[in-house]
């Protein structure tokens, strides 16, 4: 008989190796998924996850990508794990990063062109005011009327996708682009955009932001007050009010500072690799960050591992889905697996298995 | 009274069950026979197998080995069903009772077959009369007492006919008039044929009701006993193993008003929660007041009124010159109102962290746990482990979590955490609610110990004896409803039984067997 034993507390080993243990039956299971397509898994799994890094023929293209990826990913997931920690469930990130871009890009063409070293400065705030203000609606509906905010702030994404839209096709259209939809390119305008700060390596500002943002967010919660009330809350609401809480204040400051590190990652996201605002600008990194945050254990180095990883899938997938023809469902479903796995592991840390009858311990 | 016949066959023979658990062995080779029409004490603190034995004899766990044997035959119930079609049945310490439903559909719910609801209401009703339990089967169970709803509980019971009826610590949430009305109820069970096998800790219960004692101490049958032969201390050396050493008082002189409450109204939390309505108190420097009452009746919602968690309107809580009304816990804490509420996990400690950050929790403004908001967890631990130390708590240290510590253990460090702070005054809810013995004598001195350096201690409980111990002054709250303050000397059981509402509904009850104690029907 193989039981389950309850855990007089969790155990820090098994909360480390969950991921890895994660990541293992992820490649496994991926592997024979991709054998199941008619692949050789051993090589799928050697194109996802070895060569972008090493193999000489496309590790100078993808490695760069790596922390180009990896990037916007790490600053999300980093909001919404503080955020995740107390219980406030922010599940529309995509929502803010777009509305964070677009009024990013908007202060850049509104100064276009102006040449001044206010502008990128002003865009960056910009950025930030921008998912800070929409991820603030369903933290107001939520403290005023007791709305959930998993819902709110996920169908506020697809009010911003076509806000995006709108602004694609109308008030933000390069009046130069002869009638296309989207945005000057910010990459040519030099006081706005967002370029690589060493050649070679994809660093850009996000990446810096996201760096320092771990190291935030890692004193925040392990030596701060806020840090300490966030974890208190989430794991007992009722004693966190006792310690002085105001759970309304408490949400809000999650709901702001994770929105406006994911508009943040917007604005950098524009006014960088991708250059300009178009109707499909967004491509998921504000859900996938969801995955991040629960891979890295919520926790900001786990977070920083962890993103590096998914940008590596990413990276990864579309190399096998042109080497080796696999199709984009598949790696989306690989990556899928890896949280799927994680969420199962994890109830090793709280519990242990035992095989055999029950005795005394 | 009659006599129980031990020279028959009992009704219920225990033969050597064992049952473990990982990490501790709940019951070792217990064995002990129940006579027919018997009342038979089964006693033990906390923790020392009361509860696992009799959810053996219920189904509701199986034993790793030993047999028992009922009326002749072998008895090992796969399931509470099966005890039931025996002929066992049980009423639990806490009910399981669906408060939006009425008695009689409550009672049917807890039946194999029930008859039509208008039958089974008439059954309710003369069975209700017959044991002097008063019980209306149309009201609904949300707006009865705690005693209402153990009668309840009782004539579902009683419905089936039960040869054996468990009783897992009763009286616990009953005024002594509704305690006295009990046994009245079990004495004429007793009478009918019926065996009670009645688990407590209360010794001069156990004194007055039961035939026969099996004394439990760590899963073990320490031993059997005549209770109405055995003075009530040497039951308690039996139970607890050692002479437990009464709290020593020192009254000291009374100071100036500390605390004072005043006009105290608060709606209710939650749809089953209780509304303070205009309560009024003082305590001054040095002294206990112990707020009496069953649990429910208000002691929560107070406890959040007084600690901050609930503002209430300007005025209603002032200490000396502060009006800490509006104040959140934080302020009030800075004031030096410190509280310890009742739930001691997911409310005064957070389970899964450890007791350094546990003693963050609630000592960071007073103890200086911080500066600019960061956090000195060196200061921290130190606390813990000084609390660990002043009080005792067992555990490997401070970075052990509070869910791993003993109930009796973690009250010790949460009591502990709030009077090493200095607190000018404390309030404590349920303060050795679920804590053994050693432990609450150990929680009781040191709140005397408080009062006597000058703070002054509230003390909300539904222990009348712990209140009677260790209070100088005595308020009952009852329904969100506070009496007037009585000091404590001199103040009998029945008195208090009277302030805390006497027995509830009984004004109403016809067919009620007349006892000593005749209840004025306060409010209800």
């Amino acid at each position: 008989m193989i039981r389950l034993e309850r855990r007089p507390q969790p155990s820090r080993l098994w909360v480390w190796c969950t991921p890895l243990l994660a990541v293992a039956l992820t490649m496994l299971a991926g592997g024979l998924m991709f054998a199941a397509l008619g692949k050789d898994p051993i090589e799928a799994i050697r194109t996802i996850f070895f060569d972008p890094l090493f193999n000489p023929q496309f590790a100078s293209y993808s490695r760069p990508q790596l922390l180009v990826k990896a990037g916007p990913l790490i600053l999300i997931a980093i909001g919404l794990a503080l955020g995740f920690r107390a219980g406030v469930w922010n599940i529309g990130a995509e929502g803010q990063y777009i509305m964070g871009a677009i009024c990013g890009a908007a202060v850049a063409l509104a100064l276009y062109p102006l040449d001044s070293p206010i502008v990128f400065p002003a865009m960056v705030l910009a950025g930030l005011l921008g998912g800070f203000a929409w991820a603030m609606i369903p933290g107001v509906l939520r403290t005023a009327f007791n709305t959930n905010e998993i819902l709110v702030s996920l169908l506020l994404v697809y009010v911003a996708e076509q806000i995006l839209a709108a602004m694609a096709l109308g008030l933000l259209r390069n009046p130069d682009g002869g009638g296309f939809p989207g945005s000057r390119n910010l990459q040519q305008y030099p006081s706005a955009a967002n370029l690589e700060l060493i050649a070679g390596t994809g660093m850009h500002w996000g990446v810096v932001t996201a760096f320092i943002t771990v190291i935030l967010a890692y004193i925040v919660l392990t030596r701060h007050v806020l840090g300490f009330h966030i974890r208190v809350t989430g794991s007992s609401p009722r004693a966190a009010r006792f310690a002085g809480v105001v759970p309304a204040r408490l949400i809000l400051i999650c709901l702001g500072v994770s929105g406006a590190l994911a508009g943040m990652a917007g604005l950098y996201e524009v006014a960088g690799p991708a250059g300009q605002i178009t109707i499909d600008f967004n491509s998921g990194y504000g859900f996938t960050a969801i995955i991040v945050a629960f891979l890295g254990r919520l926790h900001p180095v786990g977070i920083l591992l962890a993103g590096l990883l998914m940008a590596l899938t990413y990276i990864g997938g579309e190399l096998a889905q042109f080497m080796l023809g696999l199709p984009a469902a598949a790696i989306q479903l690989f990556q899928g697996m890896l949280l799927f796995f994680l969420l199962g592991v994890d109830v090793l840390s709280n519990y242990r298995i035992r095989i055999g009858r029950p005795g005394v311990a | 009274m009659t006599q129980p016949n031990s020279q028959e066959a009992p009704l219920l023979r225990i033969n050597a069950l064992t049952k473990a658990y990982p990490g501790v062995i709940a019951n070792e080779d217990v064995s002990f026979d129940i006579g027919t029409a018997e009342i038979h004490a089964l006693l033990g603190e906390n923790g020392a197998g009361k509860s696992t034995l009799v959810k053996m004899i219920y189904g509701l766990v199986k034993p790793d080995s030993g047999q028992m044997v009922f009326a002749g035959a072998p008895f090992a119930p796969p399931a509470p069903a099966a005890a039931r079609q025996t002929g066992v049945a049980m009423v639990f310490q806490h009910f399981s009772l669906f408060e939006a439903l009425n008695v009689a559909e409550n009672v049917a719910l807890g039946m194999e077959n029930p008859p039509a609801m208008g039958q089974l209401a008439e059954r309710i009703t003369s069975v209700s009369r017959a044991y002097g339990l008063p019980l209306d089967p149309a009201r609904r169970v949300g707006d009865l007492s705690a005693g209402e709803r153990q009668r309840v509980e009782i004539v579902r019971c009683l419905l089936q006919d039960p040869k054996l009826l468990i009783m897992d610590e009763p009286t616990s949430v009953l005024t002594p008039q509704e305690v006295e009305i009990l046994f009245e109820t079990l004495r004429k069970l007793r009478a009918e044929g019926t065996s009670i096998l009645y688990i407590s800790h209360k010794l001069e219960e156990i004194r007055t009701l039961c035939d026969r004692a099996t004394i439990l101490r760590r899963g073990k049958v320490v031993a059997k006993t005549d209770p109405q032969q055995a003075s009530a201390s040497e039951l308690a050396e039996m139970m607890v193993g050692t002479a437990l050493k009464p709290a020593a008082r020192v009254t000291g002189m009374k100071g100036a008003v500390m605390l004072e409450v005043r006009g105290l109204s608060m709606a209710a939390p939650s749809d089953f929660g209780t509304a303070l309505k205009d309560l009024s108190f003082q305590v001054n420097a040095g002294e206990i007041l112990g707020i009496g009452g069953v649990a429910g009746n208000g002691q929560d919602e107070l406890l959040l009124a007084l600690s901050g968690e609930i503002t209430t309107a300007a005025g209603t809580v002032r200490m000396q010159d502060d009006d800490l009304s509006q104040q959140g816990p934080l302020e009030r804490r800075r004031a030096g109102l410190l509280c310890a509420p009742e739930e001691r996990l997911g409310h005064a400690a957070v389970p899964d962290m450890s007791l350094t950050e546990n003693a963050m929790l609630t000592a960071r403004v007073r103890e200086n746990m911080d500066k600019a908001g960061m956090l000195d967890w060196g200061a921290a631990r130190s606390f813990a482990q000084d609390v660990i130390k002043a009080f005792d708590v067992r555990t490997p240290g401070p970075a052990t979590a509070a869910q791993a510590l003993s109930g009796g253990n973690l009250q010790k460090f949460v009591v502990g955490r709030e009077i090493l702070q200095q607190p000018s005054v404390l309030v404590v809810n349920q303060p050795t609610w679920g804590v053994d013995a050693a432990a609450a004598a150990a929680i009781r001195q040191a709140l005397l110990d408080l009062a006597a350096q000058g703070a002054a201690v509230v003390m909300i409980s539904q222990d009348l004896d712990e209140i009677l111990e260790i209070a100088d002054r005595f308020v009952a709250l009852n329904g969100g409803q506070l009496s007037a303050s009585e000091p404590v000397e001199g103040l009998t059981l029945e008195r208090i039984g009277l302030m805390l509402g006497g027995a509830h509904g009984m004004e109403v009850a016809q067919g009620a067997p007349a006892h000593a104690t005749a209840p004025q029907g306060g409010p209800s």
